[in-house]
């Protein structure tokens, strides 16, 4: 590199790891060493595994743990089921103006706040809600009905909010597939299953996977909608973290918690990608 | 099953019908939050009591609109300044670092691009609790060197732009890049060889070409901060943005003083959206 560009790169270089070093690297790594100690007494801690211990053997974490993981997993079939045909008749059923409008549409509800969303939902299924009333009316329920605070509350409050990261990927992907390809197959004698199964599913792949990976992420880290429409039994772990660090200020604890959903979340985005062959930037970039 | 594949009709209206839900289920949540800003009651729920304006404009208790509800603007305006400072530090940040991916080929290249993709995949409340730790890690030692309290390294407004900005910066840096990935160089050359210094070419050439792409990022970088609520829950001291001031007031229970905020912020952001859509076609 000569002079001058030495110097420009030098300049262009500074920011990005001022921004990665300061804010993304360092501190987590000092929250891993934070999660590895132990407090003996005030103002003195000694290096150990103990809050991993005690994550690893209280009932209540390790349940809490696993069933985020389970529960975002469902929740991330369940959007890809519910988003897969919706962006199939976005991509290639809906022609011209109709096609804009309906992707549009798509996107209107993530630019509102989460927490619009899930106020949305709490109005509509609380007691006194909506849903409640309307089954009062036709008759299929003679008292109010509380259809809050439980986990198919918080799966459908899941679901909807990231739907959007699976819809867009899959329509775009699902754009580039050629209409005679899908002819093609129908041709040679294909009926819409295999069809569907040897050269739509293939041909969307990636897509399926970028959306999958984002809707878990966002499920796996989601706080608002577990604790606004879960119930006492749906304790999520980012509760947990939350409740460690601010409510307890056991920061040990809740760093090491902190530090087991980085690691399950790292696990299964990897895992995913493994399983397919892509790489994070092909995925994300 | 394309248009040009015949179909049975009731495949059709059964598929036609499937996509119809859908849309409802996609604009259920956000009708009866607009709709229920209008009830003159206390609670955002039936019976519908009657429509009023009470909600936005109203002066007297117990229905104070949202107009002369003082903590609600303040964190309106609380938010609207971080998301003004994450907007402006991400956009810089995201440009220079787009400029380093796109002009330079150096070790290591590979690794800071997926270093860079990373904060996308750590979860929001991760990302704040290590920076609380790492903030107060810093606090206390500056204190055992110096006997100095830094209050900004305290929860407070600094971290939660900080915070914010430790990923948004990677959504602008994305969106930049994918602009200049498109750009010719050998325009920039052209200005070189008319005598143009390197700075003179990348500001009076490239700059504009890549404006589109950087007021893209200023809407979204503001939208994303202004509705961000993981990372600064975590962050967050006594000055709450609006997603947390709604967030306490929810938990509390709520009124329809909260409908009309969220309308506000629905109209609010179809509005920026609507620019962005309207300056990218022009």
């Amino acid at each position: 590199m000569r002079a001058h560009t030495r110097i420009g790169f030098i300049l262009l270089l500074t920011p990005l790891v001022l921004w990665l070093g300061l804010l993304i690297i360092i501190p987590h790594i000092d929250m891993f060493l934070i999660s590895i100690r132990e407090r003996i007494s005030f103002g003195v801690y000694e290096t150990s595994l103990a809050q991993y211990e005690k994550a690893l053997t209280e009932p209540l974490y390790l349940r809490t743990f696993w069933r985020t993981a389970v529960m975002s997993v469902l929740a991330t079939a369940i959007t890809l089921v519910i988003a897969f045909p919706v962006s199939y008749y976005i991509a290639k059923m809906a022609k011209g103006r109709l096609q804009q409008v309906l992707f549009m549409l798509c996107l209107i509800p993530f630019y509102v706040s989460e927490l619009v969303r899930t106020f949305g939902w709490m109005i509509l299924l609380r007691e006194t809600g909506l849903v409640s009333n309307l089954l009062q009316w036709a008759g299929l329920a003679d008292q109010p009905v509380e259809m809050l605070y439980n986990d198919a509350a918080m799966m459908v409050g899941l679901v909807y909010t990231s739907m959007l990261f699976m819809v867009v990927p899959l329509v775009t992907t699902l754009e580039s597939l050629d209409d005679s390809v899908i002819e093609a197959g129908y041709d040679l004698g294909g009926s819409g299953l295999s069809v569907l199964r040897e050269i739509i599913v293939p041909h969307a792949m990636p897509g399926i996977v970028s959306g999958c990976i984002v809707v878990f992420m966002l499920s796996l880290g989601n706080y608002l909608t577990p604790t606004m429409l879960g119930g006492k039994d749906s304790l999520w772990f980012t509760e947990m973290i939350y409740n460690q660090f601010i409510v307890r200020s056991n920061w040990e604890l809740g760093a090491a918690f902190g530090f087991m959903l980085l690691v399950l979340s790292s696990v299964i985005v990897w895992g995913m990608l493994r399983l397919t062959g892509r790489t994070l930037q092909e995925t994300m970039g | 099953m394309i248009p040009t594949i015949p179909q049975s009709r009731g495949f059709r209206l059964i598929y036609g019908g499937y996509v119809l839900l859908f849309f409802l289920y996609l604009a259920l949540p956000l009708t009866v939050v607009a709709v229920f800003a209008f009830n003159d009651s206390q609670f955002p729920s039936l019976p519908w009591e009657g429509f009023t304006w009470n909600w936005f404009f109203g002066e007297d208790r117990p229905q104070i609109g949202v107009f002369h509800e003082r903590g609600i603007l303040r964190a309106v305006g609380t938010s609207a300044f971080v998301a003004a400072c994450v907007a402006l530090l991400s956009v810089c940040v995201g440009t220079t670092n787009a400029f380093l991916f796109n002009r330079y080929e150096f070790r290591g290249k590979g690794l800071l691009y997926v270093l860079m993709l990373l904060p996308l995949v750590i979860p929001g409340i991760v990302l704040g609790i290590s920076i609380l730790v790492f903030s107060s890690t810093l606090a206390n030692g500056i204190w055992d060197l110096a006997q100095m309290d830094i209050q900004a390294l305290r929860p407070g407004l600094l971290l939660v732009i900080l915070g914010q900005f430790s990923f948004i910066t990677t959504i602008a840096t994305l969106v930049i890049t994918a602009r200049l990935q498109k750009f010719d160089r050998t325009l920039e050359e052209a200005a070189l060889n008319l005598g143009a210094t390197r700075l003179v070419a990348v500001r009076t050439i490239t700059i504009p070409f890549l404006m589109p792409a950087m007021i893209g990022a200023v809407v979204v970088a503001f939208l994303m901060s202004f509705e961000n609520f993981n990372t600064t829950l975590m962050l967050v001291g006594s000055d709450a943005p609006l997603t947390i001031a709604m967030f306490d007031r929810l938990k509390e229970g709520s009124t329809p003083l909260l409908n009309a905020v969220s309308l506000l912020l629905m109209l609010g952001s179809s509005l920026l959206a609507l620019v962005v859509i309207l300056f990218q076609r022009r």
